[in-house]
Formats: C-alpha cells, structure tokens, sequence
C-alpha cells in the first residue's frame, strides 16, 4: 500500500515538476524577430537647445505599468532621457499606491534631483508632495493628471480630454455629411463613466456633434480592458441593429470592441478610435476593417515632459518661442489619425 | 478513488449510507420542495427580465442574435461560476478566480505559448489553472490557512504574475487555429455556448450523480463528520479548489477567443460576480448545499439584466444598483427560506 502511493505520489511529483518546466517555456514573450521600432518615442533637441548643457538630475514617479498606455510613459521616459548625454533618469517603481508613491517621491526629494517628473497616480492625493518638492527649490513637471493646485507644479503638461471628443465628434460629422447621411446613429464605447477624463471626453464628444447639428445615440461604458470591451460593444449592436458611426473612447479596450464587431460580422458603420495604440494605427493602414481613424492622447508627452525638465533644469526656453522660459502650461493636440496621414504618427503609436 | 478509503479503522462504508436516510426521509421531500420553490422564483426573477427587455424592446430582444451574444457572454462568467458552486458547497470561497482567469488568459497568449499552437494554448490554460488551484487547495487543507486568506494572497499574486508575464500589455492572439474555431459556430450555435453546456452539463453529473458530489457535499455541511465517515477531506478540498482553477483555465480560454487577446486585466471582479450567482442560485455560503442549475439561472439573471440595461441605453451605474437589489432580495428569500426549512427540521442535527 505505501509503496504504491509512494510511486504513485513519485509520479505525479514528476509530472508536475515535468509540466511546470515546461510552462514555464511559455511565459517567453521574446518575437521570433524583433519589430525595428521599440515603440519608444524621443525627440532630439532643436537649435542651441540640442547642445549638451548643465549635467541634469531628474527624479522620475508614475502609476503602476499595468496596462499598454503607461507602460508608454515609463519606456518614453526613459528612452527620452537617453537621447541627451547630459541627462541621468533617476525613475521609481510605478506603484497604483498613493502612499507607496508619496513615498518614493518624498525619497526623490531627499535625493536633490535638479527636477521632478511626475505622473501621479491621483492628482489630488500627490498634491502636498508636489508643494514639498517645490518648497524645496526642485521644479516639478506635472505630466497628465493635473495637481489640485498649480503651486504643486512648475509646468504641466498632459492630454486634452476634451478636445479628444472634440476631434473624433468633428471627424465623424465631416465623414456622416461626405457619405450625406441626413440623420445617423452614431454611438459610442467609453470608459469608466465615473472618471473625470471619461466625462470630459464624451461632453467633447456630444459638443462636437450637436454643433454640427447631429447627436449621441446609442452609448455604453466599458472599463478601459479588452474584455469590458467586448462585453459592452456585443450588447451595444444588439440595441443598434444598424449603425452609421461608433466612437470608442481607448486603444486598449479597442482589441475587445473590434473583437465584438467581428464577432457580430458588422461592417455597416466606421469606428474611431482614442489615444492612439501601434495596433489601431496598423488597422488604419491596412484599411480593412471598420476602425478608419483614431484621436490621440499619446504616451509620446512624457518625452516631452522629460525634454521640458531638462530646459527647466538648465535655465532655457523653447526653441520657437520668444519666452525665455519653458511656458507653465502645454496641452498636447488630439489630432485625428486617418489613413492619410497614419505614416507620419506610426512612430508614436503605442504597444498596447 | 471511493470506496477504498475503507482501511478506517472500524468504519467501513456503513457510516456513509444509515447517517443519511435518516435524515433525509424526513426532510427529502421538504428539502426538494423549498429548492423547487426557491428555483422557481430564481426562473421568475429571470423571465421578468426577459419580459421587461421584450416590452421595451421588441425589436431587439428576442432575436436569435441577441440571445446567442446574451449566452456567449454569460459562457466565461458561467463556467467559474461553476467551479466556485463546487468550492462553496465545499465549505470554502475563491476569491482568486478573476486573478486566475487573467494569468491563465496572459500565460496562454505568450508568443512562446502561441507559437506551439491552439492545442498547447489550451492545454497550458487548463495547466495553469489547475495548479493555481493545486496551490490554493495545498494552502487551505495542508496548511490550515482560512480560505478568505488563502485565496486572498492568490488573488493578488496571480495578477502581479499575470502582469509581469505580460508586461502590462495586451497579447493578441494571431494564431488564426486557436480563434477560428473557438469564434465560430456549430450547428448555428456558438462553440463558447457548446462549451458552457457541456461544462454545466458535466458539472451537474459530478455534483448529483456521483459518490464525488455527495462527499462534496458531506465536506461542506460538517467537515469533522465527513471525516469519521471516511473521507479524505483534505485531499477532497484539494480536489475542489482543483477544479475551481480548471474552470478558471476554460473561462479564460473562452475570454481569449471572444477578444482575441490575452491580457493581465481580464476576469475583474470574476469573483464578485460568480460569488453573487452562487448565493442568488440558492447555494449555502456557509457550505453543505447548493445547486448547479440555481447558479446558472443566476448567471443568465446578471446577464440578461446587462444586456436588456443596454438595449434601453440606459447608464451602468443603474445597472449596478439594480443587481445589488437582486442580489439583496434573492439573498433575503433564501434567508427566509432557510429558516423556515430548519426549523421544519427540528431534531435532525
């Protein structure tokens, strides 16, 4: 008896152990050949400002790279600082704790950094340690989600919510008066309804449209992730069994939407798209499917935030512009990503 | 693997069998009318959804369209649904089931993991399921660690390991032999579909039909009795959070083929979501009894509800309430019924 539940207990042990090697094998996420572009977007300076100048220190803090937008930030960030010799990136561990974040930027504070980057997780929370830094004689550039106040910061610079509803609401009236839709259902895929930037983009959005005489038809809320995605976008069609155009707020959730509109071997209607994934940007090209555009708010801002620090640090403006300071706040253009022009923006679409 | 365990001393099957007739001729035919009655109401919960979304949409509701995608989208939820009806009629919880919904989705989409091919896909889903599961089941029986705790710590390491796999990033799947199939139909319904009946299907068997299901259970209502009968709980318990994990290898399965991707996101708030089926569908928190076809019909009921919620393009934020109200007032019928079944059983320990 105990010897057979010993083999037996021997065999499973060595199946076990003989799967688990095996699985482990497949946790590789290595292509077979690597695309020539990493997907990391960098600028290199213009005029004087391209010149190596001061040694700049800048103390870098973001939100958690859980998903393919900010895993962008961080990876322009750093490929960002590589591209000046005279920048070294002292970046934390993303962290979705406020407290851990707090922390790390309190440690960076402590370090005497020339200049902060942060992307806070929360805005509001990261408020104070923003003020601290500033107090403490370190500028601060606040990327994205804005501080409570603007004595937390030196310079911001983020997306335009707004101006993305604005932009694809625009898009899609100019293309629903081309085809001489009198009156189309136009519907839309958001994300989370309780976020500000969600409100913001869909207000854009309605805005857009009702100026140019059209309106919002059927809408459902998804959560940022493919399968929200496709699990909204399914029920969505059923309601609307014919649709003239749909927006979908995100990139990233975008894979579970056009996986529904398969699924539902739609192709009645055009999609546009938001922020601006290498995927979507790819679809767009190819001009295969119903997805034809797509708004930015691209993760290349936090190459620019890096560039911004740097001209802070060193005390210089920007290159164009007569000031001879960086101006206290930038906010990135939505532009609409068509098959016209998608060549020109491949380079900062991101990897979802 | 059954009757073997009778090497106890001085217990032999006997302990199974005269426990049980004794109570059960008294309270059978009770017991089997307030299910009836609670799966009655749970069906008329149901069908007052369907006709609500009927009504105020005619044109839409009833289509066969409609009602394939209402069932495509209820496959994944359903299947770890399942599983947790196993584990919660065994006396535990799962809170890790969306976390391994996600890691199997991102394990199985890894370009090394697609680049064997759908069978290894599907294969290396279920694998990793089952051994999440194995850990949990080890934990909890061998270890003595509290459920909620065990499969706590699951829940947030199986993400972390699901996003650090996949870097945070969503893996599509190209490998047209794993999606082609499993996005299509067969005979007019689709494969997802064929696959949440038959695990339904083979769920009830296990769960009615056989010595496993009884044990099942015989380990929830009294562990310790369970036990002087001769059963291995702890190897049962293992057993069960085994098949929690599997079931969370096939819904991930399914969540990959319906978006094409894998993704460390996938399966968020799964194990709200099954939790609440299971408890609407009738089954005991507490373990020791519960219904397969009462967490299905529960599945259907959370669906339905999103599905005719958007067919009115109405917000989700009311759709959230309105399942926290059926949640609450089926909650509250069970309650009432438990009650009065117990106390129509007065005398039977």
């Amino acid at each position: 008896m105990t010897v057979s539940v010993g083999r037996r207990g021997f065999l499973l042990g060595g199946a076990a152990l003989g799967a688990g090697a095996v699985l482990t094998a497949c946790t590789s996420n290595t292509p077979d050949d690597p695309p020539a572009n990493s997907g990391a977007n960098v600028a290199a300076g213009a005029g004087d400002n391209a010149q190596p100048g001061k040694a700049v220190t800048i103390g870098f803090s973001a939100p958690a790279a859980d998903h393919g937008w900010i895993a962008a930030i961080t990876r322009n960030a750093q490929a960002q600082a590589g591209q000046f010799s005279d920048v070294t990136l002292k970046a934390t561990e993303g962290t979705n704790d406020v407290n851990q974040q707090i922390a790390q930027v309190e440690t960076l504070i402590n370090d005497k950094p020339d200049v902060l980057v942060i992307l806070p997780f929360d805005g509001k929370a990261l408020t104070e340690v923003g003020k601290q830094a500033m107090a403490a004689g370190i500028p601060v550039v606040n990327l994205d989600r804005i501080f409570d106040s603007p004595l937390a910061y030196r310079t911001w610079i983020g997306g335009d919510n707004y101006g993305m509803g604005v932009s694809a609401g625009n898009y899609i009236a100019a293309q629903m008066k081309a085809k001489g839709v009198s009156s189309p259902v136009i519907g839309e895929v958001a994300g989370i309804d309780s976020l500000p930037l969600t409100q913001q983009r869909s207000q854009g959005f309605k805005d857009a449209l009702a100026a140019n005489g059209f309106g919002v038809g059927p809408r459902v809320a998804a959560e940022f992730t493919v399968e929200s995605g496709e699990r909204q976008t399914s029920n969505l069609l059923q309601s609307a069994g014919k649709l003239d155009a749909l927006w979908n707020h995100d990139d990233d959730q975008g894979i579970g939407v056009l996986a529904a509109i398969d699924a539902a071997s739609r192709s009645e209607f055009l999609m546009v798209g938001g922020a601006g994934s290498r995927n979507a940007m790819d679809l767009i090209k190819a001009d295969s499917g119903v997805l034809k555009a797509t708004v930015l708010y691209s993760p290349s801002m936090a190459s620019s935030a890096i560039a911004l620090g740097r001209l802070i640090a060193q005390a210089k403006g920007m290159g164009d512009l007569v000031e001879n300071e960086v101006p206290a706040s930038i906010t990135t253009y939505s532009a609409v990503v068509t098959k016209d022009n998608v060549d020109d923006y491949l380079s900062i679409g991101f990897q979802s | 693997m059954s009757a073997d365990t009778s090497a106890q001393p001085g217990a032999p099957s006997v302990s199974e069998a005269p426990a049980r007739p004794a109570e059960t001729q008294r309270d059978k035919a009770l017991r089997l009318f307030s299910v009836d009655a609670r799966m009655l109401a749970l069906l008329g919960v149901l069908v007052a959804i369907c006709v609500v979304g009927y009504i105020t949409r005619p044109d839409a509701f009833l289509t066969q369209s409609n009602i394939s995608t209402m069932l495509r989208l209820a496959a994944a939820i359903g299947v770890v649904s399942v599983g947790m009806t196993f584990v919660i009629i065994g006396g535990g919880i799962d809170l890790s089931v969306g976390s391994m919904v996600a890691l199997c989705s991102v394990w199985m989409t890894t370009l090394a993991t697609q680049s064997y091919g759908p069978v290894v896909m599907i294969v290396c889903a279920v694998a990793v399921g089952a051994g999440c599961g194995l850990v949990n089941g080890v934990l909890i029986a061998y270890g003595r660690v509290v459920p909620f705790i065990a499969t706590l710590a699951m829940y947030v390491s199986a993400r972390g390991l699901a996003e650090r796999i996949s870097n945070g990033q969503t893996q599509v799947v190209r490998e047209t032999g794993f999606t082609s199939p499993l996005r299509g139909s067969l005979i007019g319904v689709p494969v997802l579909i064929w696959i949440f009946a038959a695990v339904v299907l083979v769920g009830w068997i296990v769960l009615q039909r056989t010595t496993f299901g009884r044990r099942t259970l015989a380990v929830g209502g009294n562990p310790e009795a369970a036990r002087l009968a001769g059963i291995d709980v702890r190897r049962h318990t293992t057993l069960l959070y085994i098949i929690a994990g599997v079931c969370c290898g096939i819904a991930a399965i399914m969540v990959v083929a319906r978006t094409t991707s894998g993704a460390s996101t996938n399966g968020q708030l799964y194990e709200l979501d099954a939790i609440a089926a299971v408890v609407i569908g009738g089954t005991l928190l507490a373990g020791g009894r519960g219904s397969l076809i009462g967490t299905l019909i529960g599945v259907l009921i959370f669906t339905a509800v999103g599905n005719v919620f958007t067919l009115n393009n109405l917000e989700t934020d009311i759709q959230n309430i309105a399942k926290g109200a059926i949640i609450v007032v089926a909650v509250l019928f069970q309650s009432l019924r438990f009650r009065r079944g117990r106390t129509g059983a007065t005398g039977s320990g």
